[in-house]
């Protein structure tokens, strides 16, 4: 097949596979799915990566026969495309099987490398589950969450308080909040974990593909599936020359930070999504902003009583959450779904427990009624306007069932 | 005093507004065992101008109680 050649030819540099996919014309994600920060569609040029990835990297990369090798320069190219684009080296880069994984190594790796030093993992009270798990699972580990403002965004003052005090194994927080968008300060966070040598682990979930990174993080977690590439690929980098000791068995694969084989070809999916996301990012990103930011102007101006949540400027270019008084967010998202739209809700109607998310629960917002938008790369903007004509429609529609309409 | 117990989110919050709305000048002990009210009683008080003036464990043990009063009235009269 034509891409062996040009796997070997040009593994030195980025992605070989990503640069066979057509460009141009990109195919749209399915309309009305509205859900990208769950997942994001896989992206076509993962798919094509992928099938010649089956091909061709199926081969154990850790053997030394000619399938092997193949395999090996195919995971090779992946991880220096996703270390140039997370601003780290390439041994700095290992895969895992999902973005939990890497946020659960990270944070246990850490510990283990800071045990003599401390054992109390400082979180905001608005990280992903898996960063607040992580923290309560490691062995000897202690778990503090800091503050949040009604925003969601982490309070500098408490984090710098908590920093001062003794026993401190690492600080975690993450680029942006995935439920409501609002950006985190990690680069005063990061200085002040540098000014008291505390490791920083960031978790560039819903930012890697979709903005620009920062680079003061000792560890660095982030999921595949989440900028388009294929599920089970999840991504752990750790600074070179920060105190990270595996928290299992060490392997030989993936420089020794994670347990189990490598999907060779998932990851190269996974560098081929992201490739051809970066790629498109410079206009993607501004129009979905935009898009995002009619959403918030428009929506509190057509549906009475609704809370627009999270920062409207310092946020992430692709999500919005809103809140709607009186409004029963499952039945919310059942009707949008009859609508055509596929969107998620922080209410703890449609949780798995009773509890509301943590994260609105954090931020004091309202959590009923509770809406969020999130943009995959490539929506089209009738989507939107679609969205924006259904909606006030919906949302009446279920606050008279309730009997809330004049409340 | 309005008691919510066993009901769910948005319901406490529903039924808070519904008395509050009949009767704006008084006082109201909402009793509920919905997580959610923990964060939805605070929030809907802060939209709808009035004041969460106490909230606490209900009398038998059993949810919270969660005392909404208009918003010039001190908690001290409450």
């Amino acid at each position: 097949m034509g891409h062996y050649g040009r796997v070997v030819a040009h593994s030195s540099s980025t992605s070989p596979l990503a640069r066979d996919t057509p460009s141009g014309a990109r195919s749209r994600p399915p309309a009305g799915y509205l859900d990208a920060a769950s997942t994001e569609p896989l992206h076509p040029a993962a798919r094509e990566a992928l099938l010649v990835a089956l091909d061709q990297g199926w081969a154990d990369p850790s053997r030394r026969y000619h399938q092997a090798r193949r395999a090996r320069l195919l995971l090779d190219a992946a991880r220096e495309t996703v270390a140039a684009v997370l601003g780290a080296r390439p041994d700095e880069v290992s895969f895992t099987t999902s973005g939990t994984q890497a946020v659960g190594l990270g944070v246990a790796g850490l510990v283990r490398g800071r045990e003599r030093v401390g054992r109390r993992v400082l979180s905001s009270a608005v990280e992903h589950s898996s960063v607040l798990h992580a923290a309560q699972a490691a062995v000897g580990a202690e778990s503090r969450t800091l503050p949040v403002d009604p925003l969601g965004r982490v309070d500098l003052d408490a984090t710098a308080a908590a920093l001062r005090e003794p026993g401190v194994a690492l600080l975690a927080l993450q680029t942006a909040n995935h439920e409501v968008g609002t950006r985190q300060p990690v680069d005063a966070a990061a200085a002040l974990a540098q000014q008291h040598a505390v490791p920083l682990l960031v978790d560039a979930a819903q930012s890697v593909g979709r903005e620009p990174l920062p680079v003061g993080w000792s560890v660095l977690t982030a999921s595949g599936h989440k900028w388009g590439g294929p599920a089970g690929v999840g991504v752990l980098a750790v600074r070179t020359g920060v105190r990270w000791r595996s928290p299992s068995p060490e392997g030989a694969l993936e420089h020794g930070r994670v347990p189990g084989y490598v999907d060779v070809p998932g990851v190269v999916a996974a560098a081929a999504a992201l490739e051809a996301v970066e790629r498109e990012r410079s206009t993607e990103s501004g129009r979905l902003w935009a898009l995002v930011d009619r959403l918030r102007t428009r929506v509190p101006q057509l549906v009475a009583d609704t809370v627009v949540l999270g920062d409207g400027v310092d946020r992430l270019p692709h999500l919005v959450t809103f809140s709607f008084l009186y409004v029963d967010g499952e039945v919310l998202l059942a009707d949008l779904d009859r609508a055509g739209f596929a969107v998620s809700s922080g209410s703890s109607c449609v949780a798995d427990s009773l509890q509301p998310s943590h994260v609105l629960a954090a931020m004091g917002a309202l959590t009923h009624g509770n809406l969020r938008i999130s943009l995959p790369v490539g929506v089209a903007e009738a989507d939107v306007d679609r969205l924006l004509a259904v909606l006030p429609g919906v949302v009446s529609d279920v606050r008279a069932v309730l009997g809330t309409t004049d409340l | 005093m309005l008691d919510e117990r066993g009901t769910r989110c948005p319901m406490p919050v529903v039924a808070l507004a519904r008395m509050v709305n009949a009767r704006p000048e008084d006082r109201l002990l909402l009793l509920a065992d919905d997580p959610a009210a923990e964060t939805d009683v605070p929030a809907w008080c802060r939209l709808r101008q009035r004041t969460l003036a106490w909230v606490g464990d209900s009398p038998d043990g059993r949810g919270r109680a969660y005392l909404v009063v208009p918003l010039e009235a001190s908690p001290a009269e409450a």
